[in-house]
């Protein structure tokens, strides 16, 4: 069957059960990449993406869940040539080792920073306190985020 | 720049089997020249290095990106003796159809073997074109300058590499007559540039192995059995053989799999078949409480690893005696591992994020019986690994489950329970160690350990080292496991402490066969005897009365390991304090990796919560010297990785067992530390340019353990010597 979805602005039917978990869809079928997986458990945030603006786990959201939702991945803050504050920021501080967990830091700072545009650094830490990193990358990270919240803060004043 | 990064273009390269006529292994003939590094069993130049029409070089790396950013220092190197910039390096790296044989990306060993092998064949390259510029611009090779691919002859004539691509013949061996340049030269090296593998890996771009679709790909998944061992008695194959989008079941033996044509219809087909499977025998495994007694039983070879007795133990001297342990620990990986594989024609072509694609491809042929010139093994970038984990053992799987559907090729992930509950841990150690001191110097050092071995990859001379290969109808023999051997050693890596001692005796019970699958994890057992040695250090030290900073210094020659120790302690302005609150406390942790590769001092402060049990280490500071550094930042990134990493497995972890298994399952069955958990970290560079580069990554795990389990002792006055240091060992300490 055919299930439709909103996904970086763009309508899209992907042809999945509507229990599948909207991970699969979004790499499978629209040929994302950024969500990574990482548990399926929700435990790890790996595979964060924003619907409706808050970070949810996609190995556990089922896509019948979220067809009226709008989804938003880390493909659609920013490029390679045109980055997100947040991206270059990660750049910027070589906020990454291996990598895999970034996508999910990235996505779960977006929801901080959206709703808390002047995080402090316990701010940060807590805002990610449910995304895992096994590279020991933690500091690099949290400084990307503080580091993006004031070129943001820049940008608007 | 091109990415280092495997695209789309290089997977698809892979179905036309492209083999490259380079030889790649060439037979070493008696008597020939020592070449440095990986050099010495990659000899030619065209191996190493290929100047492109573009002005352009592609270097081929055997060495892989783990997320240490290896890739980008490699790139460094190159650029730096080619006079290139770096963006117009183009890595290519383990692919068994294009990339030397360097075996295993591991110890710690890549920019020592392969940044060497690069430095000396791009010095002799850059001379080549040097010299073929001469000819062609009619000047000698010593009136021209050189920049940035630009040769330039007095006149202000100038030719490109681009130019002389077409005429520039590298199919020839390396002479390593050509001096590299000084350090003094250096623009590239030295400098902290931007990885290159960043920007991709924050935007979503295909990276991994993980990430490469393949026109008509299946998903695969596989069932292990509830002990290690067990035999696969049924399975109802029928019953999940008409589940929604299931290709095949897959039997051999008592490997069992599943294809689907989506990948949660391969997981639901997986759970089913789970719960269907009946399974007999197998190894119990120990209780957690007896994994220690039952290590201790074990059959061990027995070796010294050092001995020295200058003098008789004075009389007076006072005696010391501890034993501490060290858990099964996990590599853990944020990404379960991940292969795909595919069969065409009889050839396999594998992509996978093993640390060694060459021995990859050996056990793979084994396994499957198949000559190994029939399978490319290509390398594409994993979460991280940390060592072997699970990363060789699924490429055997999804050929198992690819042999099924030839010509669809099939991606297999593995699940979180099987990473973790699967995958071969660091083994569990017990340290013994006896010592005396008198008038303030270690007069007497005696350090038995017990360890399974460490090394377990595939590559060994017989055998196979794939997990699944054990329990196939035509099961491959599992190889006799063997210590590492000294100096750089394996489980007794680091035993052998770096410090004066004229009497001591270092004994190592290396014990092959281990009833838990247990392999190489970051540092091997240099975590555990440096955890040990240096708790040992703060031990005699506190019994002659001196201060742990001074007691180390003045049982230390060596002026890099002295140096380390030094500014480490003025960094945080070491004092010695004979007192402690009870709840802060601050320690020192120092090894020499390998006894051969970097120095690394670090001090932790640590806060225990005297009601919860509970360690907070709010910072941790480190004093680093890796010879001649490449990346800087690089460097630095790896040592607070390693730093934070350590801190994660000295609170917290532990693989914990009963007799139906193993009980990590998943983050909460074996946590890690958090964001709001971990430490600050401030890290010193001691850059030395003129003395050889020095193995890293691994370098700050074993100082960290030990200057934390060090900082909890100073807080509490009670010393913990089992780790993990738990909220609950920590309240039983305080008693």
């Amino acid at each position: 069957m055919a299930i439709n979805l909103k996904v970086n602005g763009a309508s899209r039917s992907v042809p999945a059960e509507p229990d599948t978990p909207l991970i699969y869809v979004l790499r499978n079928d629209l040929e994302l990449n950024g969500a990574k997986f990482g548990c399926g458990l929700a435990q790890c945030g790996a595979c964060t993406v924003l619907v409706d603006g808050k970070a949810v786990r996609s190995c556990v959201t089922p896509i019948s869940t979220v067809t009226t939702s709008e989804i938003t991945t880390i493909e659609s803050l920013g490029s390679l040539e045109k980055p997100h504050a947040l991206q270059r920021a990660f750049i910027e501080e070589q906020a990454a080792q291996c990598g895999y967990c970034i996508n999910g830091m990235i996505m779960s700072a977006k929801e901080l920073l959206d709703r808390n545009p002047r995080p402090t650094e316990q701010d940060v830490r807590a805002a990610l306190a449910g995304n895992l990193c096994r590279c020991g990358t933690h500091n690099r990270i949290v400084r990307a985020v503080l580091r993006a919240a004031q070129a943001s803060g820049r940008t608007r004043t | 720049m091109t990415s280092p990064a495997v695209n789309r273009r290089e997977f698809a390269a892979g179905f036309g089997a492209i083999v490259i006529a380079f030889s790649l292994d060439p037979k070493l003939a008696r008597g020939q020249e020592r070449l440095p590094g990986s050099l010495e069993n990659n000899r030619r130049l065209d191996a190493w290095i290929r100047i492109n029409a573009d002005g352009s070089a592609t270097i081929f790396t055997g060495k892989v990106e783990l997320g240490q950013g290896i890739l980008t220092a490699l790139a460094q190197i190159a650029a730096e003796e080619l006079d290139l910039p770096l963006s117009r390096i183009e890595m290519i790296s383990g692919d068994t159809g294009r990339t030397p044989n360097e075996g295993h990306t591991d110890g710690s060993r890549s920019i020592e073997n392969s940044g060497t092998a690069l430095r000396i064949a791009a010095a002799e390259v850059r001379a080549i074109l040097i010299d073929l510029a001469a000819k062609r611009l009619g000047a000698t090779a010593d009136q021209l300058t050189l920049a940035e691919g630009i040769v330039t002859a007095p006149g202000g004539r100038k030719l490109g590499y681009g130019e002389l691509a077409a005429a520039v013949d590298l199919r020839r061996e390396a002479t390593a007559k050509v001096e590299p340049k000084t350090a003094s030269k250096y623009k590239i090296v030295g400098k902290s540039v931007q990885r290159l593998d960043i920007p991709a890996k924050v935007s979503g771009g295909a990276t991994y192995v993980h990430d490469i679709r393949l026109p008509g790909m299946l998903h695969g998944r596989v069932v292990r059995p509830p002990r290690y061992g067990a035999k696969l008695e049924t399975i109802n194959e029928a019953a999940v053989r008409t589940m929604p989008g299931v290709v095949a079941v897959v039997r051999d033996g008592s490997f069992v799999g599943v294809i689907a044509g989506r990948e949660e219809q391969a997981i639901k087909a997986r759970a089913a078949l789970s719960g269907d499977s009946r399974w007999s025998g197998g190894t119990e495994l120990p209780d957690t409480g007896k994994v220690y007694e039952q290590l201790l039983s074990l059959r061990t070879v027995d070796t010294v690893a050092s001995e020295k007795r200058a003098s008789a133990r004075p009389s007076g001297a006072r005696v010391v005696e501890a034993t501490y342990r060290k858990p099964y620990l996990a590599h853990a990986s944020m990404g379960p591992s991940c292969a795909l594989a595919e069969f065409r024609d009889g050839s396999l072509t594998i992509w996978s994020h093993t640390q060694g694609v060459f021995p990859l491809r050996q056990d793979l042929a084994r396994s499957l019986q198949i000559d190994p010139a029939q399978i490319r093994c290509i390398f594409a970038e994993g979460a991280g690994c940390y060592g072997r984990n699970g990363h060789d053992d699924v490429a055997l799987d999804a050929a198992l489950l690819a042999r099924a559907v030839p010509g669809r090729p099939v991606r297999v992930q593995w699940m979180r329970d099987d990473e973790f509950a699967w995958e071969p841990y660091g083994s569990a150690m017990v340290m013994k160690a006896q010592g005396a001191v008198a008038d303030g110097r270690i007069v007497d050092w005696s350090y038995e350990l017990w360890s399974g071995p460490h090394g377990v990859r595939p590559g060994a001379p017989d055998g196979s080292n794939l997990f699944a290969s054990w329990s196939l109808a035509q099961p491959q023999k599992r190889p006799l496991a063997r210590n590492i051997p000294l100096p750089a050693g394996g489980s007794d890596r680091n035993a052998i402490p770096g410090y004066e001692l004229p009497n001591h005796k270092i004994i190592n019970h290396f014990i092959p066969e281990m009833p838990v699958w247990v392999s190489s994890l970051r540092t091997l057992g240099a975590y555990a005897n440096v955890f040990a040695v240096e708790s040992f250090m703060d031990e005699l030290a506190s019994a002659a009365g001196a201060d742990p900073v001074s007691f180390r210094l003045a049982h230390l020659s060596d002026p890099r390991a002295r140096a380390v120790i030094e500014a480490v302690a003025k960094k945080v302005g070491w004092k010695n304090s004979k007192t402690s609150d009870g709840v802060r406390g601050r320690g020192i942790g120092f090894a020499r990796y390998k006894n051969l590769a970097s120095y690394v001092a670090v001090v932790a402060e640590v806060e225990v919560d005297r009601d919860s049990g509970k360690i907070h280490v709010p910072r941790a500071t480190a004093a680093v010297d890796a010879g001649l550094i490449v990346n800087p930042d690089g460097l630095t990134n790896q040592i607070e990785g390693g730093i934070i990493q350590s801190v994660s497995w000295t609170l917290k972890e532990e693989v914990r067992f009963d007799q139906g298994g193993v009980l990590a399952r998943d983050w909460q069955s074996y946590p890690i530390l958090t964001m709001p958990e971990a430490p600050i970290v401030d890290v010193e560079l001691i850059n030395r340019p003129n003395e050889r580069s020095l193995g890293a990554g691994e370098a700050s795990l074993g100082p960290a353990a030990a200057a934390v389990v060090n900082a909890v002792a100073k807080a509490t006055g009670r010393r913990i010597r089992d780790l993990p240091l738990t909220p609950a060992r920590v309240k039983a300490s305080l008693r």
